[in-house]
């Protein structure tokens, strides 16, 4: 199956299935389809001597779930999503902002969930590089919020240096 | 004060045209209320009883005249004539249409002013001394840090969709004016024992349901750190802050649970990640910000002016504005001036425009054109010479600006309530009103002395009615507003929440109830005693005796 998704600020289509299982299903018994998945944290470590036997394998994070568990399998995944389950649910941002700056993952990192306009020009600085906006929503107008804004005072992780020591300011003359 | 560059300008502007094209797509259907709410509300704009509210930041309560004409100009546009001033150092205008809103940025961004962040869970405008820089107890100005601050927190991505909302406020004097121990980030500015400049930094403080004193979790943080250390707090609040009850998400709460202790340790492993990288300050960066803040050209005049001396003498009510609107500066033969906006028979904190366009001329003449706002909801002008005290005076009075209170009972610290307030489920207003006219005979006030009466509509403690030496707060029970009176609260460096004096009280009888705390206080205190030394040396069971009628 293919859909459209935002990546490196453009849409293209995107072959990866993002697989939520039933929440009563044990992760072990997940069944994992056959092609290009991006498996729960918990599935991937239940079914890890298998899933890494595949040619392509992605996993996603829920909100609540921690980064550091992937610390040292960071480059088995061609893709790390982050599970926004509610857009007013921030935590994803820091997660994001951890797996780039702390612990140093440099793949693609893509927004999952309740995944909104207006929200995906934060998303991009802390470290998203693709976004699958709510599939009820449009995807060119989604595009359009990556560009709200030219100045961004602090650093994240798209500007590592904060406006002050980029730039020489100065007052503004009358 | 600080002016805008470009960067500045673009930002404001840029948002804007954002929340102007987000106006657009609700009221066009494509956003539904749900995604909208948080987009507007991270723009000051809340959905009242009666209409939209527009909570307009001013960043430590500092305005300049062009600014405060401004407000004025919107209230007399876009509302009703009147703003209101909040304790959190902003105003409000109460009467906005959604289609206005773009509009009114715009006017404000002209100037320097904007709403951004100014509500919704994220971090908030940053507030502090009411009087940095001219305060005679200073001993760091805070402005400067608070500006980096500000912009540092301003559209920060990360910490946009906070648990629930984050306040810092920060203080650089001796006395803390900026009630830096009831909130999530509490800064001080002080020296450490090499005379270096840094910061006391507290945090999980807040009052609402669960009132709670900040934990103290570091004793010195270099000026440097400041926000790679605000940055890491931030961080570890943002994952592990509670998500699912809004009454639980406050930073307090998790600093609770886990202990002071726990959470520095949390904090300074996050901050290993950031200490000494790109985000760490710069001495030109501290320089530039501070170089807003400069001394204004003051003359050198003698301590006293013979004048004001004269019209002291001879006039009783000249002398009592002098005595408790005007506060001590440092600089000899300077004054702070408390321009009060507790005037009977006017909700707390309200201002005409009218009101503000005076005060606004009067900072031009008088008072290097700027105007500062208090938590405690009036305004400041902060520089006015001896000699030009008498025509403050009697410019402010023509205004409805000299009521001579501030400090007093009738000073009232309230929120907007029931009235105007879609939280609360009791009115404020009304209480306030009554109280004053109750408490309206000036000798009488001036007897009683200085005391600070907290007035909120509700639980959630806009007022901050737990640091009242006299907090009230309501409920709506059965269709029916009630009361419940606390004695003892105080803000400042002995902070302390009030306790709770007995059974509820309906509206009608609150101010015979605190006419009869106030007559045990007449009672039983000891020369010059505060009444809140009163209430300490005595506990509160006197006063709740008295006005529950249990004979002494």
């Amino acid at each position: 199956m293919t859909t459209q998704i935002i990546k490196n600020k453009a849409i293209v289509d995107d072959d990866w299935l993002v697989l939520r299982p039933e929440s009563d299903t044990a992760p072990e018994s997940v069944a994992v389809p056959e092609g290009k998945v991006i498996v729960p944290l918990k599935v991937w470590q239940a079914q890890k001597e298998s899933l890494q036997q595949r040619k392509a394998i992605g996993v996603w994070l829920a909100s609540d779930e921690r980064p550091e568990e992937l610390k040292n399998e960071l480059s088995r995944f061609q893709v790390i999503a982050v599970d926004f389950p509610r857009f007013a649910d921030g935590r994803g941002y820091s997660l994001a902002f951890t797996l780039r700056n702390h612990l140093g993952y440099a793949g693609e990192l893509r927004a999952i969930g309740d995944v909104l306009r207006d929200q995906l020009f934060y998303m991009q600085r802390v470290g998203f590089d693709a976004f699958a906006p709510r599939p009820d929503r449009s995807i060119e107008d989604a595009l359009k919020g990556l560009s709200d804004f030219s100045v961004k005072y602090q650093a994240s992780w798209d500007e590592k240096i904060p406006l002050f020591r980029r730039t020489h300011r100065k007052e503004k003359t009358a | 004060m600080y002016r805008y560059d470009q960067y500045d300008q673009t930002i404001v502007d840029e948002r804007i045209a954002q929340f102007r094209d987000q106006v657009r797509r609700r009221l066009d259907g494509d956003l539904t209320e749900e995604e909208f709410r948080p987009l507007r509300v991270q723009n000051g704009l809340y959905l009242q009883l009666h209409a939209y509210m527009l909570r307009v930041a001013i960043p430590y309560g500092l305005l300049d005249s062009t600014k405060l004409h401004k407000l004025a100009h919107i209230a007399r546009t876009y509302d009703r004539g009147y703003g209101h001033f909040s304790t959190r150092q902003n105003i409000q205008f109460n009467w906005v249409k959604l289609d206005d809103a773009p509009d009114m940025l715009d006017e404000l961004a002209a100037v320097g002013l904007h709403s951004i962040q100014s509500a919704g869970n994220c971090i908030r405008n940053i507030t502090s001394d009411q009087y940095a820089g001219v305060a005679a107890d200073e001993v760091i100005d805070p402005r400067p840090y608070a500006e980096i601050l500000r912009q540092w927190s301003t559209f920060h991505p990360e910490f946009a969709y906070l648990p629930r909302k984050f306040k810092i406020a920060i203080n650089g004097a001796v006395d803390d004016r900026a009630v830096t121990a009831v909130h999530d980030i509490g800064l001080t500015v002080v020296h450490n024992e090499a005379g270096e400049v840094g910061f006391r930094v507290m945090v999980g403080g807040g009052l609402g349901r669960f009132p709670m004193a900040a934990s103290v979790i570091r004793d010195f943080l270099p000026w440097q750190h400041m926000t790679t250390y605000s940055e890491a707090i931030l961080r570890v609040y943002n994952q592990y802050g509670h998500r699912e009850d809004a009454y639980k998400a406050r930073l307090k709460i998790l600093v609770k649970a886990i202990g002071g202790a726990r959470f520095a340790k949390e904090v300074e492993e996050e901050w290993a990640h950031l200490k000494d990288g790109p985000g760490t300050l710069t001495v030109e960066e501290l320089q530039r910000v501070s170089g807003y803040f400069t001394a204004p050209a003051y003359e050198t005049l003698p301590a006293v002016d013979t004048e004001v001396e004269h019209h002291l003498q001879t006039n009783k009510a000249f002398a009592n504005w002098l005595k408790r609107n005007v506060k001590p500066h440092r600089v000899p033969g300077y004054n702070v001036v408390v321009l009060s906006l507790k005037k009977s028979g006017v909700p707390p904190g309200d201002a005409s425009a009218e009101q503000m366009d005076a005060a606004a001329g009067m900072a031009d003449r008088f008072s290097f054109g700027e105007v500062r706002v208090t938590h405690e909801q009036n305004l400041v002008l902060a520089d006015v010479r001896n000699q030009d005290l008498y025509e403050v005076w009697q410019e402010a009075k023509a205004n409805g600006l000299a009521t001579p209170n501030i400090g007093l009972l009738t000073d009232i610290i309230c929120c907007p309530g029931r009235d105007y307030c879609i939280m609360p489920n009791a009115k404020s207003i009304p209480i306030a009103l009554a109280i004053t006219e109750r408490f309206d005979n000036l000798d009488y006030l001036q007897d009683i002395g200085e005391i600070e009466l907290n007035l909120s509509g509700c639980i959630n403690a806009c007022a901050h009615h737990h640091l009242g030496h006299i907090g009230i707060y309501g409920v709506n029970r059965d269709g029916e507003e009630w009361y419940q009176v606390s004695l003892g609260g105080s803000q400042g460096n002995n902070t302390a929440f009030g306790e709770t004096i007995g059974p509820w009280f309906s509206s009608d009888q609150i101010p015979a109830a605190i006419e009869r705390l106030i007559e045990v206080y007449l009672r039983k205190r000891n020369d010059e005693e505060r009444f809140i030394d009163t209430v300490r040396r005595l506990g509160i069971e006197p006063f709740s005796d008295h006005v529950y009628g249990i004979p002494a």
